[in-house]
């Protein structure tokens, strides 16, 4: 039986300029980018076309347009990610952003995408979290559906060739360079053997290495772990964010998103005592920001500019925890949350049901159908849920390049832009703004460069590991396996992280790299969903394990990142990026490098926004 | 409580309804019973999805006999005294189990002529747009292509012409474009003929379906029947053309 596994010869070979992995947001824009400057383009999609990630993403691009508040510009747009990262951003990377992000906007726009619009016939922007002025273009509450959309039937018509359901496990490498990738296809299970001279990773992020998760399947940090087993660094792993407003009922949804885009139209936090705890504490970066009472908060989200933020808009570090807080203390609601209303605000407006569906409409059909909820009479119940992974590939700001030549990385997978905290609308934005750069410069390095040469016997090696599973008769059920490991992850480096449960974690992580060694898989190769979770579970554990040690290092409380044994920020200590990288014994290291320099221009818009 | 699933179980060359019972619990959707079956009986079960929230339409799958997407139908929904049946969208060859081969939708998307806009006219660089002439577009890109409308329709699923026309998703993809403010393409001639309009009966079987419920047959696809009904069956239009192609020959 194993015979027919073994059968080398059946794998398909292409040849590309520039190889993309993953068509979500990031990787659709570098794919087109990398054609639109003359190079061929193969494009690897985990799933069909269109279905990645992206569109999930609900409440909008951040770009400082300025058409809602003319006050706004990049500067601002600039201070306000950098300060919601808490100063660990690569500062350059979050200057191309906050210049670029309008560009990128008004081009899907001339691809054909449709934003609700201003009264004069602009692009409206609404506020968010962190972003000091109503800064997101949006489509009610499914932008990233928008953006997905008009990027997908953008690319189509390009010189793209795209990979539908397929997967890539390893990047093959000539010496020092990228040189290609190997992967399978899911219908008939069959490898294919990609030689490229560049390679954009746009995998996304890691959601899934936990129990309550907003991401699909999909995210199993397969870029991470690509790019660290080719040699590149990872930075930032420990900054994991777990945005506040999660279903957290039924126990089937919980961790399905509830968009920002609530608060941003005036939803508030309310406890079991029915208390807006949200103001009862502020940090210190956000004070001079933040409403003095609910009037001002509510007038801020109608629009008022006189007004200042309601404290549900500060940061979702912050949030979060202050949820965990009240759940912890024991003002939670029923099933471990805490309440949600937008409901409230009939109070203020007379047609507010209308206003709620019109401004929110798969919010409400997502209660409705899955919770029988209507919220525009009743509060929802959420909590926190596993989101977004600040930390990735460093790579260089401008090119995004990564340490490995030919080998970039854009969107989720990459790191730099965020820093400790990402700011809700962020990551739509740096798709645009860091996926065009990677296609841009990954085309620049294909012309540049040969193809490199890929050594058969390696290959024949990766596919004989890849069909191992399907050789024991007897071993674990690789769904087992990976429900424990997001357990682990869930309990002992979630949200509030101490030492001991790291280093527990640390242990438990050890058991499960030996229970991966010896899963078993059932049936044949094609589209066999035992076969993906066995062969995503490598990443899993990778990307696992770097985020513990990451968070093991990092001794103190900053954005995401919350020890309870170092509950303060450390302003010395912790100025630092944490790189990881695989040793030259294979075993992962952690390194400490300074955060860069910031130049005076920046320094000074930093200074005068504060 | 357990309920059982019948779940069709096989590829193109064959296969049966395999019956698995599994524990249920308040608020489940049929694509947690279908997961818990994977994880626990039948690990190589195909399922396609991604979102589970009923925003990227991979969940397609026939319940019961109508098409739906997996992640958004309830178990309370159901009769539960019976088996539920699972089985794949009909209107597409089978690769394995549950998941069918969708690949003909993205070929027939290729072929529609692309958005084509004029050339910006504000003076920022930009256009100006307002909101009530994009109400309707926007509903049509609500849609998250699961595909469940071209399940449901007749042309395609029961009389297989996916050769002569491109069904309700594409049309609804075609009225975006053609209601568009900005596009400047015309897809009339290819809407009557390599398009096939003329093939849809208006059942509104579609718009039954839609789990974005786009209003796919009165919004979408009567208007465009007007347009070319408009263009190319007006006797007066028909009597100018012929005339004016009259003075061509005399020429």
């Amino acid at each position: 039986m194993t015979g027919e596994f073994y059968n080398m010869s059946t794998f398909d070979t292409y040849n590309y300029d520039v190889l993309v992995i993953g068509a979500g947001g990031a990787g659709l824009r570098a794919a087109i980018e990398a054609a639109a400057n003359g190079v061929t383009v193969g494009l690897i999609c985990k799933s069909l076309l269109g279905k990645a990630h992206t569109v999930m993403a609900e409440g909008g691009i951040a770009a400082a347009l300025s058409n809602v508040d003319e006050r706004d510009n990049w500067r601002v747009h600039f201070a306000d990610t950098m300060r919601g990262g808490q100063y660990l951003n690569d500062w350059r990377m979050a200057e191309l952003h906050a210049k670029e992000a309008p560009d990128r906007v008004r081009e899907l726009e001339a691809w054909g995408a449709l934003f609700d619009r201003t009264k004069d016939g602009r692009i409206l922007q609404r506020n968010f979290g962190g972003h000091k002025y109503p800064r997101l273009a949006h489509v009610g509450d499914r932008t990233g559906l928008e953006m997905i959309r008009t990027l997908q039937d953008h690319c189509i018509y390009q010189d793209i060739e795209v990979h539908m359901e397929c997967t890539i496990i390893t990047i093959l490498k000539d010496g020092e360079r990228v040189a290609g990738a190997f992967g399978y296809e899911r219908e008939k299970g069959q490898f294919k053997l990609f030689r490229a001279k560049a390679i954009v990773i746009a995998t996304g992020g890691i959601g899934r290495a936990y129990k309550i998760t907003s991401n699909s399947w999909e995210y199993t940090g397969d870029g991470h772990s690509l790019a660290y087993n080719a040699g590149a660094e990872l930075m930032d792993m420990e900054f994991v964010q777990f945005h506040p407003t999660g279903m957290v009922w039924p126990p089937s949804v919980r961790g399905i998103l509830v968009t920002e885009g609530v608060r941003g139209e005036g939803g508030i936090l309310l406890n079991s005592e029915h208390k807006r705890f949200m103001f009862n504490e502020i940090p210190e970066l956000y004070r001079q920001q933040t409403a003095d009472n609910e009037e001002e908060g509510w007038r801020y989200t109608q629009g008022d500019k006189q007004a200042k933020r309601p404290p549900e808009l500060l940061t979702r570090d912050h949030v979060a925890r202050c949820i965990v807080r009240e759940i912890r203390e024991g003002r939670g609601s029923p099933h471990n949350g805490v309440y949600l209303d937008i409901s409230w605000i009939k109070t203020k407006m007379a047609n507010a049901a209308d206003h709620i569906k019109k401004k929110l409409p798969s919010m409400y059909n997502q209660f409705k159908k899955l919770a029988d909820i209507d919220i525009t009479k009743e509060a929802m119940e959420v909590g926190p849920t596993t989101h977004y992974m600040m930390g990735g590939i460093r790579v260089h700001a401008e090119t995004q390049m990564s340490t490995v030549p030919g080998l970039f990385a854009a969107g989720e997978a990459a790191a730099g832009l965020h820093g400790a905290n990402r700011l809700g609308g962020n990551s739509l934005s740096d798709l645009l703004v860091f996926g065009k750069r990677a296609g841009e410069y990954a085309a620049r390095f294909a012309k540049e460069n040969t193809q490199g040469n890929i050594d058969d016997r390696q290959v024949e090696m990766i596919a004989k590991n890849a069909l191992e599973p399907f050789d024991r008769t007897e071993g674990e059920n690789p769904f087992q396996v990976q429900f424990d490991l997001q357990e682990v992850m869930q309990n002992l480096v979630g949200i509030v992280r101490h030492e001991q449960e790291l280093l527990k974690a640390m242990q438990e992580l050890e058991k499960l790299y030996d229970r991966f060694s010896k899963v078993r898989v059932i049936g044949n190769r094609e589209y066999n969903n035992g076969w993906h979770t066995a062969l995503d579970l490598q990443h899993l554990l990778t990307v696992s394990e770097a985020i513990t040690r990451a968070a093991i290092e990092r001794k103190e409380s900053r954005g995401a990142h919350f020890r309870e044994d170092h509950p303060e920020k450390d302003a010395r200590a912790g100025n630092c990026n944490l790189i990881i990288v695989k040793g030259d014994d294979g075993q992962m290291v952690v390194k400490r490098v300074p955060v860069r320099d910031m130049p005076p221009d920046l320094k000074q818009i930093i200074e005068d926004m504060k | 409580m357990k309920a059982d699933f019948q779940i069709w179980r096989g590829d193109a060359s064959g296969g049966k309804l395999v019956t698995y019972s599994t524990e249920i619990a308040e608020g489940m959707v049929v694509l947690d019973a279908v997961h818990q079956i994977q994880a626990e009986h039948a690990n190589d079960l195909a399922v396609r999805w991604n979102c589970k929230a009923g925003k990227c339409g991979s969940c397609s799958a026939e319940i019961n006999g109508i098409p739906k997407l997996m992640c958004m139908t309830r178990l309370n929904e159901l009769p539960l005294n019976k088996p539920v049946l699972l089985l794949p969208m009909k209107a597409f060859p089978l690769i394995k189990d549950l998941v069918t081969d969708v690949s003909w939708n993205f070929r027939v998307k290729k072929k529609i002529k692309k958005f084509t806009p004029r050339a910006a006219d504000a003076a920022d660089g930009t256009w100006r747009i307002f909101q009530q002439d994009i109400d309707r577009v926007q509903e049509f890109r609500k849609c998250i292509e699961c595909f469940l409308c071209q399940d449901v329709c007749h042309v395609l699923r029961e009389h297989q012409l996916h050769d002569a026309f491109i069904g309700p998703r594409f049309l609804v993809h075609v009225a975006a474009l053609e209601m568009h403010p900005l596009d400047t393409e015309d897809r009339l001639e290819d809407v009557k003929k390599a398009n096939g309009i003329g093939y849809c009966n208006i059942t509104k079987c579609c718009t039954t379906v839609c789990p974005e419920e786009i209003t796919i047959t009165d919004n979408a696809i009567i208007p465009l029947k007007e347009r070319v009904a408009d263009r190319f069956y007006d006797p007066l239009k028909m009597l100018f053309r012929f005339l004016f192609r009259s003075k061509k020959i005399i020429k």
